[in-house]
């Protein structure tokens, strides 16, 4: 409870400070981004995938919103996550960000603090990383990476890797200690406009080290490929 | 002593008959329109229903009043380009008045005291961009030491069928947003064929590694380039007879585009460099930076149509009008060249000897290895300066040594003008060292789309503060790999091409990236002058300065009325 209180204190300094250097002349502008918003088959256990993410804001300081989940076909949503941050610039390419994240599915349910960086990263990749600790004590963390390869000016492919990693074992959660989970994608897109590509894919889910003998136990796959299609726009 | 006083109070007398009869009032309204090109239209802004709006002209000695009506249901204003003037009358609302409120007149006021070839625009959020636009011809008090038969203004500017506020959250959404032209898997095999697998990767670890790319030469696209407000297929035309001394007076009156003019089959002779004459020179192409002014004098001897072709910079399109002698002709329109690449030259590495690439283990900047130490390892020698300017490097055989985007003349052989060929007409009276430097680091941050001087949006910053009477060299010194067209109000700016008093007089100065040049700058003009990248983005997203120039003592600033 005292580690939860640190950390809302350090996001409300963060918070406060970046007000003070909010710039008064320059417009703020708004952006919303659905970077996956697909269909995945994978084997009679298909599913809707989202992971979206917008801001308000100026050069320096942002609000942010991400939000990512999953509802199988035929059933409710067994995934979801939403997180509110305040962002700051701290270098030409990357922004610090805190704020506050809940997971209304699965249960039980959780709120998290995070603290992460996102940014563009040398050699054009573009990083998310973050760590969570939840209101139960819980830290973890995860790191995303995707790159943008164009085949030509309109047809993009676009590899992606997250890991998740976790420092404890929350058993509720059938997760383990250390590294979760690995996902990597490889997705094909074609810029009709720059705010409007359809897309078609590949992504395969891997669970690793404790969390795999959690999921074996409960005889749940550990090894979930699948085909995606979907449309990734933004405005 | 009484004689005296007799002869003042006569001279007097003519003098204010000569300004009595010199006086002119022009009015100028402000309103909402519809235009487009392409069959599609939508509402934009314009002057007297026009876009551009109309020829202004003045002359030299002329007091000028200009009533500025807005009709529109938001401020605006017009700033007077490269226009010497009290400072309450340069029209940039923040710095010299507050600006024109909706259903307000404003009227300028001021004396005319110099001759050429300007223009006028808002300086009010984007509206330049939507068609706040005009062209401005000074005649001279004396004889011009040149001689024309026909003149002509030629308007170059860039239209565009999206709302400037639009094209603004795109590039901060997405910088890449108009670049259509970037690498591709396509490119790069074609690379490895060409310079072979090793050289290739290395080029794209380099690039990759700054986060940056040579395809990076323009920010917005999607421009109907036009000339006098006519678009390429419109073909504005000016009328010649065979022999005639034709006076073009090319302004660049874009938003964000570069031009390369020329008019295959004529040699252009520059007479002209924002309103100043230079000693002239023949060329048979030139670069047109954002907000210059260069006028030339062409002399078609054939009976046949000449096109004036000015394709944009980053080749997206070109805009085109013909010189011909009966209307409805057309000359040939050449073909697009390709879009230049930069190169690493143009970011300031691979020169000299220096350092392959970034700096390892530097702090995280816009620019790896860009910093004022690697630039002061490429500063030449000051008589080299104006070459520099001009970007013909001296002594760079080797490709990826030279500029990428350096203009290269369409015609084999082809003269291309460079700054380090422009030569002032008169030696500056006044000329003699700096009294002190001011250096300004163009900066910016290209992903997030912000652009800074020395790492601070206008926001951010304080004035810049001179001395009333002081000489002051500013040595601009390009961090970024975009080029800035620098341009300073109320005072001129003595492009240093290393000719002392045959300096030109310029309002606008293009700093290519990865470069420095240096401008001397007499502080004549006292009161609050905006100076900043006349790249309209680059300047509403912080590529600007305040300049204050003081006096001694409490000194009483120059009015509009005097």
């Amino acid at each position: 409870m005292n580690r939860r209180a640190g950390a809302i204190a350090v996001i409300f300094c963060l918070l406060t400070n970046g007000a003070d250097a909010m710039e008064e002349h320059e417009p703020n502008f708004f952006f919303f981004q659905a970077d996956r918003f697909e269909y995945r088959a994978q084997d009679g256990d298909d599913s809707l995938n989202w992971d979206a993410q917008g801001w308000y804001g100026g050069d320096t300081d942002k609000l942010w919103l991400k939000t990512e989940g999953e509802k199988r076909i035929g059933s409710n949503v067994d995934k979801a996550e939403v997180q509110l941050l305040y962002s700051r610039l701290m270098t030409d390419f990357f922004d610090v960000q805190a704020g506050v994240r809940y997971d209304p599915e699965p249960h039980p349910r959780r709120s998290y603090a995070v603290l992460g960086i996102q940014g563009l990263a040398p050699y054009y990749f573009e990083t998310d990383a973050a760590l969570f600790l939840s209101n139960k004590g819980e830290l973890s963390a995860r790191f995303m990476a995707e790159y943008e390869l164009l085949l030509t000016q309109r047809l993009i492919l676009q590899p992606a890797l997250e890991v998740n990693l976790s420092a404890e074992e929350v058993k509720e959660r059938g997760i383990g200690p250390g590294v979760n989970d690995i996902e990597l994608g490889l997705r094909l897109r074609y810029e009709i406009r720059r705010e409007f590509a359809p897309y078609i894919g590949v992504n395969w889910e891997r669970k690793l080290g404790q969390t795999a003998d959690i999921a074996r136990a409960e005889s749940e796959e550990i090894d979930v490929p699948s085909f995606v299609a979907g449309i990734r726009f933004w405005f | 002593m009484p004689q005296q006083i007799c002869t003042l109070a006569i001279a007097s007398l003519f003098m204010l008959a000569a300004c009595g009869a010199n006086a002119g009032t022009y009015d100028l309204t402000v309103d909402k329109m519809r235009m487009g090109f392409k069959g599609r239209e939508r509402m934009t802004m314009a002057i007297n229903g026009q876009i551009p709006g109309p020829v202004l002209r003045f002359t030299e000695g002329e007091d000028v009043t200009i009533n500025v009506t807005n009709k529109m249901d938001k401020d605006t204003s017009i700033h007077w380009h490269g226009i010497l003037l009290p400072y309450t009358q340069d029209g940039v609302p923040g710095i010299s008045f507050p600006g024109i409120k909706p259903g307000e007149t404003f009227t300028y006021q001021f004396r005319i005291k110099q001759a050429g070839t300007y223009w006028y625009h808002s300086h009010s959020g984007l509206q330049e961009q939507e068609g706040i636009y005009g062209p401005i011809v000074i005649t001279p008090a004396k004889r011009e030491p040149y001689k024309y038969d026909r003149d002509y203004v030629v308007m170059l500017s860039d239209w565009t069928d999206e709302k400037p506020e639009a094209i603004l959250g795109h590039l901060k959404k997405n910088s890449d947003y108009y670049n259509y032209a970037q690498r591709t898997v396509g490119t790069f095999f074609k690379d490895v064929s060409e310079k072979g697998l090793g050289p290739t990767l290395k080029d794209r670890a380099e690039w990759g590694k700054m986060r940056m790319t040579p395809t990076d030469i323009s920010d917005v696209s999607g421009y109907t380039f036009l000339v006098n407000g006519k678009s390429a297929a419109q073909n504005w035309t000016g009328l010649f007879k065979p022999g005639e001394r034709v006076r073009l007076r090319l302004i660049n009156g874009s938003a964000m585009s570069y031009f390369d003019v020329r008019i295959p089959g004529l040699k252009m002779t520059v007479v002209q460099a924002d309103g100043n004459n230079v000693q002239p020179i023949k060329v048979d192409e030139l670069r047109i930076a954002t907000a210059e002014t260069y006028d030339v004098i062409v002399q078609p001897e054939q009976e046949k149509p000449f096109t004036i072709f000015a394709e944009a910079l980053d080749r997206t399109g070109y805009a085109r009008a013909t010189l011909a002698p009966a209307e409805g002709m057309s000359g040939e329109i050449p073909p697009l060249r390709p879009r230049p690449q930069l190169t690493m030259a143009d970011m300031g590495m691979d020169m000299g000897g220096m350092d392959h690439g970034p700096t390892p283990g530097k702090k995280e900047k816009a620019m790896p290895g860009m910093d004022h130490g690697s630039l002061a390892g490429m500063d030449m020698p000051k008589k080299d300066h104006g070459s520099m300017a001009g970007m013909d490097m001296p002594g760079m055989d080797k490709p990826d040594m030279q500029s990428g985007i350096a203009l290269k003349a369409a015609k084999k052989g082809g003269k291309v003008l460079v700054y380090g060929d422009l030569k002032a007409m008169a030696p500056y009276a006044d000329y003699r060292a700096p009294d002190r430097e001011i250096e300004m680091k163009l900066t910016g941050n290209m992903q997030r789309y912000f652009w800074s001087i020395d790492g601070k949006k206008f926001s951010d910053a304080e004035p810049i503060r001179l001395k009333y009477g002081e000489r002051v060299r500013f040595t601009f010194v390009n961090e970024t790999m975009m080029s800035h067209p620098m341009h300073l109000h109320g005072m001129w700016m003595q492009l240093d091409v290393g000719k002392k008093k045959f300096n030109p007089l310029k309002h606008v100065v293009n700093v290519p990236p990865g470069q420095s040049l240096s401008v001397d700058v007499p502080a004549d003009a006292m009161g609050e002058w905006a100076f900043h990248c006349h790249l309209l983005y680059h300047m509403m997203t912080g590529m600007m300065r305040k300049v204050i120039v003081e006096g001694p003592v409490a000194a009483n600033i120059e009015t509009g009325h005097e």
